[in-house]
């Protein structure tokens, strides 16, 4: 059994649930400060690709990084480098689904956040980096741990937005979703079975640990 | 050592206006609850931003709107001590106690002078929500002055503890804070605790400060229907000035007072336990019928319906001593006795 499709979607999932955990704390941090209105604006732009259809996702991805599209096009002139087909290129559609999983989880342990520990933070002198790092993250940490595991198990799963930005190439592209779909068609029941049950065990394990730390948020308060 | 407040702030159709000096002493902030105050010490602190105004602390300049100055509430040296204490739940007694420390070289002996001080030794390792809550507030109170303050700010600091502990923690405030050398701001809304901890105090009411009074001040001569509200006074009523008498239209009174009525007296007060059911030379008689009688814990109060009162006119309330009540019954007539030195002229 080639294993490639484990390891290629092991590495997208790994590297865009990295990227959306840094934006979507520093999102969430930066758009609760913001005046209502704007952040009801903001709000809803960023919690968008969550409940849009993900072939959506991907056209909207592939009219901006497309090959025959300004940015695509640029990049390709300046660096030739093509954005879309490879095996990276699952890493943007990855990003924009899973995003508003990790924003709104961790905007919501911010909101509940008790505003008087970051002011009695800095009555005792302390810098907001400090405050942030040390009291607001941890305090947080349940509820940004569970965003994390969550756009890592969406990422994993991914499979509309990535089939048409990054296709399906054996051995390039292929990840264990679109894998899957491929062997359906080709009536390779026992390749796809198998996949199947690896999809199932990898994701079974990260709502076991989701439902760990929820549980661990509820004993403590 | 000084603390100087004159600011205002507009917050939605509330106007807080606060004018206040604190010397080196405890300066009671005394106000209902919705009035101000802790928007007034949130101000002080730099955790809000006035909308003009002057803030000195120490003869240091911590926000002037004419000259730009707004310091950080890190650079200020104020002290806060916040209602529900603001520990840092992830962190031990001692973690906290060091995180108000910023220079790193003292923080370990600064922690554990403190933890000394305030016999926080056996709970250093412990966290926030495992202690009680005195405990935390012995460790919320040891994290400020860990961090050196030159005035300190408590926010209604008994207002989350049970009756018992509440007067232990008092009789640990109070002598914490006679060790300190610098202002101490106090903001409650019970004139027990006031009376109990500070010498001056200061009268907020609906957004504005009132003044600076001595107790003997707030409790003898208050000045405004507020403050006598708030200094625990029960019987207030529209009082109309006659040379020295003033005249109650509510409860059909006219009373003779000690000394002349300044002409824009609008208010009289009578003190509930200042009025006595024993006759005394030179103090106003007051024919009433007896409404009702409550027994409190240690008083009994005495509902009182004056003679000639307007009908829809509030009951006299009379406090007297446990002991000493006489048997007074529903329906009883009684004649009560107000001295004329007792009757707190308003405006």
């Amino acid at each position: 059994m080639d294993w490639y499709p484990l390891l290629n979607s092991l590495r997208i999932a790994a590297i865009s649930t990295a990227a959306v955990f840094f934006l979507g704390i520093f999102a969430a941090h930066y758009i609760a400060k913001l005046p209502r209105l704007v952040k009801g604006v903001l709000d809803v732009v960023l919690t968008l690709p969550l409940v849009l259809p993900p072939t959506v996702v991907g056209w909207l991805l592939l009219v901006l990084l497309g090959p025959k599209h300004p940015i695509g096009a640029w990049v390709l002139d300046t660096f030739g480098v093509r954005l879309t087909m490879n095996w990276w290129s699952a890493i943007f559609a990855t990003i924009v689904v899973a995003f508003p999983l990790m924003y709104r989880t961790a905007r919501g342990a911010f909101e509940s956040f008790d505003q008087n520990l970051a002011d009695a933070g800095r009555t005792l002198g302390r810098s907001e980096t400090w405050i942030f790092w040390r009291v607001q993250m941890p305090v947080c940490k349940q509820g940004i741990l569970a965003g994390t595991v969550l756009a890592f198990a969406r990422a994993l799963g991914e499979y509309g937005a990535t089939s048409m930005v990054a296709g399906y190439t054996p051995g390039r592209t292929a990840t264990i979703s679109t894998t899957v779909y491929q062997l359906w068609r080709t009536n390779d029941d026992i390749g796809a079975l198998k996949w199947v049950l690896v999809n199932i065990a990898i994701s079974a394990v990260f709502l076991l640990a989701v439902n760990l730390l929820e549980s661990r948020k509820g004993g403590r308060r | 050592m000084s603390l100087t407040v004159r600011i205002k702030k507009q917050l939605g159709d509330f106007c807080l206006e606060a004018d206040f000096t604190a010397e080196q002493e405890t300066l009671a902030l005394l106000g209902a609850s919705g009035c101000g105050k802790s928007v007034t010490l949130k101000c002080i602190a730099g955790i809000l931003q006035p909308d003009e105004g002057l803030i000195q602390l120490d003869g240091q300049t911590l926000y002037d709107s004419a000259a730009g100055v707004c310091l950080p509430p890190q650079k200020r040296g104020v002290g806060y001590l916040f209602q529900n204490y603001a520990l840092f739940p992830n962190m031990t007694v001692r973690q906290n106690i060091a995180a108000a420390v910023t220079d790193k070289s003292r923080r370990r002996a600064v922690a554990e002078e403190k933890l000394r001080q305030f016999q926080l030794e056996p709970l250093a390792d412990l966290k926030p929500a495992q202690l009680s809550g005195g405990q935390q507030q012995r460790t919320a109170l040891a994290r400020i002055l860990a961090s050196e303050p030159r005035a300190i700010l408590l926010d209604e600091p008994f207002s989350a503890l049970d009756s018992y502990l509440k007067y232990q923690m008092e009789l640990e405030l109070t002598e914490m804070l006679e060790r300190f050398s610098g202002p101490i701001l106090f903001v409650t809304h019970d004139q027990g605790e006031v009376f109990r901890a500070c010498r001056r105090v200061c009268v907020m009411d609906q957004g504005r400060t009132q003044g600076v009074l001595t107790l003997r001040e707030l409790f003898h001569a208050p000045g405004t229907q507020a403050a006598a509200r708030l200094s625990g006074c029960k019987n207030l009523a529209d009082a109309v000035p006659q040379g020295t008498k003033a005249v109650l239209p509510q409860w059909g009174l006219t009373l003779e007072c000690d000394r002349p009525v300044p002409a824009d007296i609008r208010c009289a007060g009578i003190r509930a336990d200042l009025i006595s059911p024993h006759p005394q030379e030179g103090a106003n008689a007051v024919p009433c019928t007896v409404q009702r009688v409550i027994q409190d814990v240690f008083t009994t109060i005495v509902l009182l319906r004056p003679e000639g009162a307007a009908v829809d006119a509030p009951p006299l309330r009379m406090e007297v001593d446990r002991d000493a009540r006489q048997t007074v019954e529903n329906g009883s007539r009684l004649t009560v006795f107000i001295q004329s030195r007792d009757i707190l002229l308003l405006k």
